[in-house]
């Protein structure tokens, strides 16, 4: 994975020292709580319901086993002994006081990280897929280009007031792990019909309160031309953007009104005009990033296979284990979404071991998914057992990668100050419902979303059961949808009808599950289900 | 002349009061403009020789317009001064400066120390801008 050199690791301590000044210029009383929000927002700390809140930046989700003991020792020194793992790959802390906020980052630096962009109207850190560089199906390793990109959009001057936050994602395979067409910027890495390796542009994607799933703008940027046409994306947005009204200043809002071929003539006349002022970091450069990505150190010449003769083992590994591109390896999929659980908490104890089992069983390599498990990518099938064993001494063996117990949950009105409701009780009442593993297994893949408002964190629009928390005359009241999808088919949910109490939409997701149990056909996962027969026998039933 | 500005140019300041860009289009002959959020910085390109002073106003701080407009106007060869005005904080100068702003002239004044020690916030710069300094990628391979 990527290592920093000099120049990487001054910008960061820079930024510490920054902020350090901006702090104590904070704590002196020399600026208000008003003039030090945007300093404080560009480092990842927010103010929520009860503390505040760090944001610690995960670049495309990938850390090695040193940066991940240092996330656990974060939690035990400055928080209450966990952190939260988000749908951008990143972790959270709940309950910071401002004062350690500077001694944060400068701990986080020592190890090449730091939450830098992790919030404010500007770009955000890149997300990509969970498995890459693992995946048997990708066509080349993404992380590479979301590296360039990183560094490309890292304390970008012209970029950094944009009318809203801007959020990228790259992925490289044609299954789509990262929900690449519901961000701003959505990259595939492609081959073209020549053979040359370039990135084909989707903009204009979202959740949130208008969710939108992103138009291809290009087909083919070649790769040298890739930050130029980034670059030529993100201007025309920050000239033409609106900023008239917070809700409607995604970029998802400017390409629906001017249409996508509108905004394709504008960047395509501001990449040509780009093009000739020589912005681009030369080949030399990404193949040092890429140099850095290149080999693992994966063992050739093993063979597929394990042993399999513990029932219990064997249940795990086939549900959170997947294909890996090198033979005799898997990536493993460690869920934080025990039955009951707050879904993408880890204790400090547990992030440690994950560090360990990293270095041991995993080339030293983890990775944070956006549905807020951990992956370790790179481990050897004979070792599946053994790391099995020390995963579910620790809580961390439960097998429901993808089941309905794999729940997305923002953290809602139990911490977030724009929250309408709350997110986590309800993930736990509805794990705790469906808790036996053979009744998950029965109902085989279905990707449940939890948002505790509109602004759509939990990716609620995007599950195939989505619940969006509202306030309806100072109660919490819970929305169902179906339908949705962040995968490569992705489809935006359907309101089904009026809303529920906590109590009643939990017994609504059940009765759900219960007619597609009924009506599916043979293979069918909910989602088939769901496309084929429609909304309709779902809506009689709940609401009969 | 405004009262608190801080010029990172050589050059004389122009007296001239800024007229705006609707205005340039029918009286040609003003040699100061002043540029809003909602203007066209493009609208200028054709007259960027005949122009001394171009003002880039920021009526509220979190309106990034402006830095697109300054880096237009730079990577189109003006060379006359660029000032920013309005609600210009300190933490914003480095980030300005390297779009292609040379003057600054804030609601708020801003001491010249205070500003210099902003300017030096970052030892390197990851993108290639206006204002001449290297990217490190650059550094990296010896360019």
């Amino acid at each position: 994975m990527y290592q920093y050199d000099q120049y990487d690791q001054a910008m960061v301590d820079a930024r510490v020292e920054e902020f350090r000044g901006q702090v104590a210029r904070r704590m002196a009383g020399e600026i208000t709580e008003d003039q030090f929000k945007p300093l404080r927002l560009k480092n990842g700390l927010y103010l929520q319901l009860h503390a505040y809140m760090l944001r610690v930046a995960i670049p495309y989700g990938t850390l090695n086993g040193r940066q991940m003991r240092m996330l656990g020792d974060i939690a035990d020194k400055y928080d209450r002994g966990y952190g939260h793992f988000t749908t951008r790959q990143n972790i959270q802390y709940n309950w910071i006081k401002l004062e350690d906020a500077p001694q944060i980052l400068a701990d986080l630096a020592t190890v090449e990280m730091h939450a830098i962009q992790t919030s404010g109207n500007c770009i955000r850190n890149i997300s990509s897929d969970h498995f890459a560089g693992a995946a048997a199906d990708e066509l080349v390793d993404p992380r590479p280009y979301a590296e360039l990109l990183r560094q490309w959009s890292s304390f970008h001057p012209e970029f950094d007031y944009l009318p809203r936050k801007f959020k990228i994602a790259v992925i490289a395979s044609d299954t789509d792990r990262a929900a690449m067409r519901l961000h701003d910027i959505g990259i595939q890495i492609v081959k073209n019909e020549t053979g040359e390796i370039g990135a084909r542009f989707y903009v204009g994607g979202g959740m949130g309160r208008t969710p939108m799933i992103a138009p291809v703008i290009r087909e083919f940027v070649p790769v040298l031309q890739m930050v130029s046409y980034a670059e030529a994306c993100l201007r025309v947005y920050n000239r033409y953007g609106r900023r008239d009204n917070k809700y409607k200043a995604r970029i998802k809002i400017l390409v629906h009104e001017i249409g996508a071929d509108e905004y394709r003539r504008q960047v395509e006349e501001e990449f040509a005009h780009i093009l000739t002022l020589g912005l681009e970091p030369p080949q030399a450069e990404f193949e040092r990033i890429a140099g850095f990505f290149a080999d693992p150190g994966l063992e050739r010449g093993l063979a597929d296979g394990y042993d399999r003769s513990d029932p219990d083992f064997a249940v795990w590994a086939d549900q959170n284990t997947t294909p890996h591109k090198q033979a005799g390896y898997k990536a493993v999929v460690i869920s934080l979404k025990p039955a009951g659980g707050i879904p993408g908490d880890a204790t400090a104890d547990q992030i440690r071991l994950m560090a360990e089992l990293a270095e041991v069983y995993s080339l030293d390599e983890l990775r944070v998914t956006h549905t807020q498990n951990i992956v370790l990518p790179h481990v050897k099938q004979s070792d599946l057992y053994a790391l099995w064993q020390k995963l579910d001494a620790a809580g961390l063996a439960t097998a429901n990668l993808d089941l309905i117990g794999d729940i997305i949950a923002c953290p809602g009105l139990d911490y977030c100050s724009l929250a309408n409701a709350r997110s986590i009780p309800l993930a736990q009442k509805i794990s705790a419902r469906f808790a036996e593993p053979e009744r998950q297994r029965t109902l085989g893949e279905l990707k449940l979303k939890i948002s505790g408002c509109i602004n759509a964190c939990g990716h609620h629009h995007a599950g195939n059961i989505g619940i969006l928390g509202v306030d309806r005359k100072g109660t919490e009241n819970y929305q169902l949808l179906l339908g949705g999808s962040e995968a490569a088919d992705t489809s935006l949910a359907q309101i089904v009808g009026p809303g529920f109490s906590e109590d009643g939409i939990v017994d609504a997701i059940e009765t759900v599950t219960n007619v597609y149990l009924a009506q599916r056909a043979e293979g069918e996962r909910f989602l088939d289900t769901y496309r084929r027969v429609g909304m309709a026998p779902f809506k009689e039933a709940i609401y009969g | 002349m405004v009262e608190h500005c801080l010029r990172y140019r050589d050059d004389e300041p122009v007296g001239d009061p800024a007229v705006t860009v609707d205005a340039f289009a029918v009286q040609g002959n003003a040699t100061a403009v002043r540029i809003e959020p909602g203007d066209d910085a493009r609208a200028l390109l054709p007259a960027l020789d005949r122009i001394a002073l171009i003002e880039i106003n920021f009526p509220a701080y979190g309106d990034g317009r402006g830095y697109s407009a300054a880096r237009i106007l730079r990577e189109h060869g003006y060379a006359g001064e660029l000032r920013a005005v309005g609600d210009v904080l300190i933490d914003q100068l480095s980030h300005m400066r390297r779009c292609g702003f040379d003057a600054f002239a804030p609601d708020k004044p801003i001491t010249q120390a205070a500003a210099d020690k902003a300017l030096a916030t970052w030892p390197e710069v990851y993108q290639k801008t206006v204002d001449g300094r290297s990217p490190i990628w650059a550094l990296r391979h010896g360019r």
